[in-house]
Parts: structure tokens; sequence; C-alpha cells
């Protein structure tokens, strides 16, 4: 026990006390949060901008929708000008585009007389807002011909939206599945995330052992399955504290920059944001906002954390016990290309049946048979959890993950006591074989 | 004299490949063994059996009389043949890690590292990166960190390599005098000279079988071969030559002399005594070289192995 202590704290000091450590913890959080800031602050300046529309509608239906805004000016044409006029003019004056509207004789049809001209393909949200404005002015136009009073339609809508409880009387909502959904795929991410990264030092570090020719003075002193499980501790603590100051760092930086440079983060969007939150009434935006922070709290969240806790390390240390073999089996990090892909595999399988199939049947036969696999369990549980799966198939889930992380160490240990002991050769599968009967 | 290390008839199967076959070996306390053998004889897994970082199939292994467990970690100490240390660690750092894992306290293994670092003159290199120095001087290193722990058995795998003569001379010095002080040895080598100079026993292992053993003096009188090297001074060389041949088998000798004698080995018939043949040689001219020659280790292994 004194041994691996030892081991642990050499692992972990060393780790972090490595240059490229230091430099990618202090690193990573100040290029992302300024990749973050120079997207939000290109985004801005792309928001600053006015873009003029020029206008010619020859239909005379539309001209009285177009206000306007601090986004957007409208240049209205007269009708007298033909359309050749029209597109020389807005050239010339620079303006975005030129919105055409033709005459219309059927509204229903108004879609074929609609054209937008310009220098450059427009933007997405500069399209679907001019249809949006479109499309309700016309259908306005429509039910005013049809003799349909509007003020009436706007009455007698009906919003429905179905509360939902299970049969223990557990209320859930849309926007409860959505934080469910949310954490599950942040968790699911972040794990895969941390084995990859972490993994890979691991098997790098028990390469290292093996080049340098100190093993066999470490092995005359300790186990090798003390060894190996020193490493993979020490390394995971390193780890963690990586995350941790990441985590932080990114926080502090994030409020620092926001602040400084008055840009702010939060508005930072993607134009599929920008279109469903125009789709959306304002009003409506701030209660879902308030809905989306009572499904936080809804979520089973002692659960969550405890089994994220759980699950979280028992994934990470039956894949990190794979990575350590792996370290063992080779001479070098080239020859370790095709044991990495049995590992990735099973490792992409779990995301993506989490992401495809978690999402679309929560408590379907594939996911419930995959969150038990003890090689997928660990990403498909975590994100099955948030949407509620019976106690006895959680602690049955993570036995099967004791279990075969059991299993596994015991058969890395074999592969990493004859493994790193041998130069030279070439491992293939039928060699690791040999050497767990060795 | 009892024995610190016995090996008993112990066998070991890397799947299909036989290591060791029923090998036995026996370390008296306080000598230094020869661990002697063609390369991937069989040494290393011996040795490896030893350090408990590979078990035997079958026989058994007594250090000191207890049966080998974990407890005796702390009483060897390994050098292996394939060594290294951890690049980029600093040399003090280093060496206090690998010292804590054989059982010494921090306090206890900072004290002995600065005796010895004083000892060999490498007190400076403590907050040195391994990779900052030369191959020699990591082979002090690693040479301090084996010793640190003052083990009651020293196993030396080729533990001149890498150090050039002055250095490799006070290695030897420091060994012989870790025996003083009550260690036993092992040591593995293929230089013959040095196994010559410091083995009381040997053992020689040849395709995992032990083929010779003993101490080292028995074994040359077992393949001593009745033959002496002569210097005689003589008129008439050619003619001595033919009467010799005649009566003994003889050879060319080639030896440094002052004056231009006949130099030849000759081999003693069965019943013959040395006295016989000096007296003899007294008769015919002045004998200025009389020796018996010795089989030299690097002749027994070559002529034991290829037997084998």
């Amino acid at each position: 026990m004194n041994h691996l202590s030892l081991i642990i704290k050499r692992e972990y000091l060393t780790k972090v006390k490595n240059k490229s450590f230091i430099i990618m913890t202090v690193l990573s959080p100040i290029i992302f949060i300024a990749l973050i800031a120079v997207v939000a602050y290109l985004s801005q300046l792309n928001n600053d901008k006015v873009h003029v529309i020029s206008v010619l509608d020859e239909s005379n239906l539309v001209k009285d929708i177009f206000e306007s805004s601090e986004k957007t000016t409208y240049n209205l044409f007269e009708n007298n000008m033909t359309l050749e006029e029209a597109k020389a003019l807005s050239k010339e004056s620079n303006a975005y585009g030129l919105l055409h509207v033709d005459k219309i004789s059927d509204v229903k049809m108004a879609s074929n007389h609609i054209t937008f001209y310009s220098e450059e393909s427009p933007s997405l949200t500069v399209i679907s807002d001019l249809e949006r404005q479109l499309g309700n002015k016309l259908t306005n136009i429509n039910l005013k011909k049809n003799k349909v009073d509007i003020a009436m339609i706007n009455a007698s809508k009906v919003r429905v939206n179905i509360a939902q409880e299970s049969f223990e009387g557990e209320k859930t909502s849309k926007t409860d599945s959505f934080a469910k959904l949310a954490f599950g795929i942040a968790a699911g991410y972040l794990l895969f995330m941390f084995i990859i990264i972490y993994g890979n030092m691991i098997m790098r570090s028990v390469i290292e052992e093996k080049t340098s020719r100190i093993i066999e003075v470490i092995i005359s002193s300790v186990k090798p399955i003390q060894l190996m499980l020193g490493k993979i501790i020490g390394t995971s603590l390193a780890g963690i504290t990586q995350f941790a100051i990441w985590i932080v760092l990114s926080t502090v930086l994030m409020v620092v920059v926001s602040a400084f440079i008055g840009i702010d983060i939060s508005k930072v969007q993607t134009p599929q944001q920008e279109l469903m939150q125009q789709a959306m009434e304002t009003p409506e935006l701030n209660m879902k906002v308030q809905e989306a922070i009572i499904a936080f709290y809804n979520l089973p969240l002692a659960n969550l954390v405890v089994a994220f806790v759980f699950f979280f390390i028992g994934g990470y240390l039956l894949y990190s016990s794979l990575y350590a073999a792996i370290g063992a089996a080779v001479d070098n990090e080239t020859d370790t290309q095709q044991f990495m892909m049995p590992i990735i595999m099973p490792l992409m399988l779990a995301v993506y049946i989490g992401i495809f199939t978690v999402i679309e049947d929560p408590h379907g036969t594939v996911s419930t048979v995959f969150s038990f696999i003890p090689l997928t369990s660990p990403v498909v549980m975590l994100m099955r959890i948030p949407f509620g799966v019976p106690l006895w198939q959680q602690l049955l889930s993570l036995l099967i993950l004791v279990g075969s992380f059991i299993f596994t160490v015991w058969f890395a240990a074999k592969i990493y006591r004859v493994g790193i002991l041998m130069y030279g050769k070439k491992a293939s599968y039928k060699e690791l074989i040999k050497w767990i009967k060795y | 004299m009892s024995n610190l290390l016995e090996v008993n008839k112990v066998s070991k199967n890397f799947g299909d490949f036989k290591a060791l076959n029923n090998v036995s070996i026996a370390v008296p306390k306080g000598s230094i063994f020869g661990l002697l053998g063609p390369n991937g004889a069989g040494k290393t897994t011996l040795i490896r059996i030893v350090n408990q970082i590979t078990m035997p199939d079958v026989g058994t292994v007594h250090l000191d009389g207890v049966s080998l467990n974990e407890q005796h970690i702390k009483d060897i100490g390994y050098l292996p043949e394939e060594r290294g240390l951890y690049k980029s660690m600093k040399v003090g750092e280093q060496a206090l890690y690998l010292a804590q894992l054989k059982g010494l306290s921090k306090a206890e293994a900072r004290m002995r590292l600065k005796y010895w670092f004083d000892r060999l003159e490498i007190g400076d290199w403590w907050n040195k990166k391994i990779q900052e120095l030369s191959k020699g001087m990591a082979q002090k290193i690693q040479f301090v960190v084996t010793v640190l722990h003052q083990p009651k058995l020293l196993i030396f795998d080729e533990p001149f390599s890498g150090f050039d003569p002055i250095n490799a001379n006070l290695i030897k010095d420091e060994i012989l005098r870790l025996r003083e002080d009550g260690a036993t040895v092992i040591f593995s080598t293929h230089r013959m000279e040095s196994v010559e100079e410091l083995c009381d026993d040997i053992a020689l292992i040849n395709k995992s079988n032990k083929i010779l053993g003993g101490k080292l003096i028995d074994i040359k009188r077992q393949y001593k071969i009745n033959t002496y090297e002569v210097g005689i001074r003589v008129n008439d060389k050619e003619y001595l030559r033919q009467e010799l041949t005649e009566k003994f088998s003889v050879s060319e000798a080639n030896f440094k002399t002052l004056e231009d004698e006949l130099k030849l080995n000759i081999k003693l018939k069965d019943g013959h005594k040395p006295n016989d043949l000096l007296n003899y040689l007294t008769t015919k001219g002045d004998v200025s070289h009389f020796v018996e020659l010795i089989p030299s280790v690097n002749d027994i292994f070559i002529k034991t192995v290829k037997n084998n």
C-alpha cells in the first residue's frame, strides 16, 4: 500500500510538473475564451452593420410592412421603375440586396413572384426574416379577402402544453426532457473526452518506462499491478486537477473578458438559435428560461451526481487499464494504432447510441441493453439516468461495470507484467493471448 | 559456511519455450558468485525469478533459509542489464523515489544518498535531470541506487558496461568493499577477465540447463590439462624440439623472454610428474621458464559450451 501511494505521488507530480502539461493547463482556457471572444466580437460586428435592402413592390400589397429597424433599413423604390433599373440602382448604392415583388394576381401563388437579388448569397437570417414578414402579411391579406376576422382568429387561438407526469406522480415537461438530454450528453461527452485524453497519457507513460529501460528496476521493487494502478490513479488525479483548473480559469476569464471588453459572451449565437428565438415571442422566451431553470432543479440531482461519480470512475478506470495494457504491449507510440481501434470503437458506439437512441427512447431495448454492456454502459447509462432509471438497473449495471473492471485489470496486468519486459518483439493479438498464459 | 541463496530445481517455461530446466544453484554467504552463460541461456530469467519479477513453474528459492517472499525485496539490490532512469526526472528526486520503493524512509534515503554522492564525487548532480548526464554518469547513479538500501544480496548484470576503465575500476572496488561489509554478490557478465579476478564461485548455464557449477578453483582443478609452459636455452633448438615431440605431446608456446629460447607447451603423459619433466629438461639446457598452464575461465566457458 505504501508503495502504491509512492507511485501515485510520483506519477501525479511528474505529470503536474511537466512543462507541456502546465502550458496546456494554462493556455487551453485562454485560447478557448479568446476564440469565443473573437467569435462574439465578429458576430457583433456583423450585427452592428446595417443592411440596406431595396424594395421594388410592383404588387402594391406589401409596401407597408417594411419598417426600418436598427439592423435593417428598407429603401422603397417607386413602382414606375423597371426591374433592371432597380437592380442597377441597388448595385450603385451598395445595397445589401433588392427584394422584388412582382405583380401578384393570386395571393396563394405569391411565392412565384417574389425574388431577392444580391451581389453575394444573402444571409439565412435576412432571408428568413423577410419570408416571415411577407408570409404574415400575405396570410392576413388572404384572410381579409376571404372575409375572415383576424382579431377573431387571434382571440380564438389555443396553445396546448401537455403536462407530463409519471405514474408515481413525478411531474415533467418538454423543457425537463431537454434539460435531461443536455445533462446526459454533457456527462457522456465529458467521460468520452476524459478517457481519450488521459487514457493516452497513461499509455504514453507506460511506454516511456519501457523505452527508458527503468521498468526492470522498478519491477524488482514493486508488483506490476501496483505500478499499473499507481499510474492510472496518479494520472487520473492529474487529469482531475487539470479539468478543475480549466473550469475555474475559464469561468474567471469569461467574467473578466465580458466585463472589460464589453462583449456579452452569452449573446454569442448560432444562426439556428437566432431563428429559433425569432420564432418565439419575447414573453414566451422569458418563460422558457424560467422553465429551464425549474427543469434543472426538477432533475433527480442527487441520483445524477452519485451515478455520475460512480459511472465516471468505473468507466474511466475500465478504459484506462486497457490503455495501460496497450502501452505495455508495444515498444513505441506508432505501434499502438492496431490496438486503439477496439478501444475507440465501443466508445464511439456508446456516444452515438447515447445521442441517437437514448434521445428517441431512453428505455427502449437498445438503450437498455447497451447501458449494461460494460464498455458502453458508463456513457449510455449516464445519458439514460436523467430520464429516470430504476435503482436496480443502475446497481446491476454498476455491478457489471465493477466486475468487468476487475477482470480487465487482471487481464491488463497479465499483459502488462509480460509486456513491460519484452523489447523489440512486435506484439500481435496472438502474442498477447500467449502472454496471458505465461 | 552457509548459503545465502539457494535455488532448488527451478524450471520455467514461456509457452513452448523452456527458459530454465531444473536449475539449482547455491550462493555462499559473503561470496562473489559468477553467473555465466551464452546469450539467451536463461541467466536473466533466473535473475528475474530471484527478484520475484517472474515466478518459477516448479522449484523453490530460499534466501537466508526462508522461502522467497515479499519481505525479501528490500534484501536484494538488482542492477539489470536493461537499465535506465526516468529521463526527465531530477537525479536526487529519482534516487529518493527508488530508495523509498525499496523501503527506506525519506530521511534515511537522503542521508545515505548524500554519503554515496560525496563518496563518488557526484554531489553537484542532485538537481540535474538524467537527460543532461552522460551514459557513464547515469550508470553511477544507477549503481548508487542499487546498493543504497544495503541489501544482503546484490545482483549485477553486466555492471561494467558503459563505464570507462577508471570508473569501471572504481565500481569494482566498491563491489569488493561491499562484499567485505558482508554483502553477497551475484555477478552476471561476459567479461571473463572480471570473473577470473572477482568470482569465488561460478555457475555456467547453457540452453536452459546448468552445465557447470561450484568453486572456481575446484572447477579449474577439474579442467587442468597437465600442461606446462616451458622456456629453455639450448644451442640446437630443432634437435631438442624433435626429441621432446617424441616423448610428450608438444605445441608451440608464445610468451616473452629475454633470450632466444625454445618455447613449448608440454603436456605430461599419465603417470608423469612435473618434476620428471623438469629434471629431464635441466639435463638439456638452462630452464628459464616453467609454469603450469591453468585453464582460464574463458577456455572452460568455450570448451563446456561447445561440448554441450
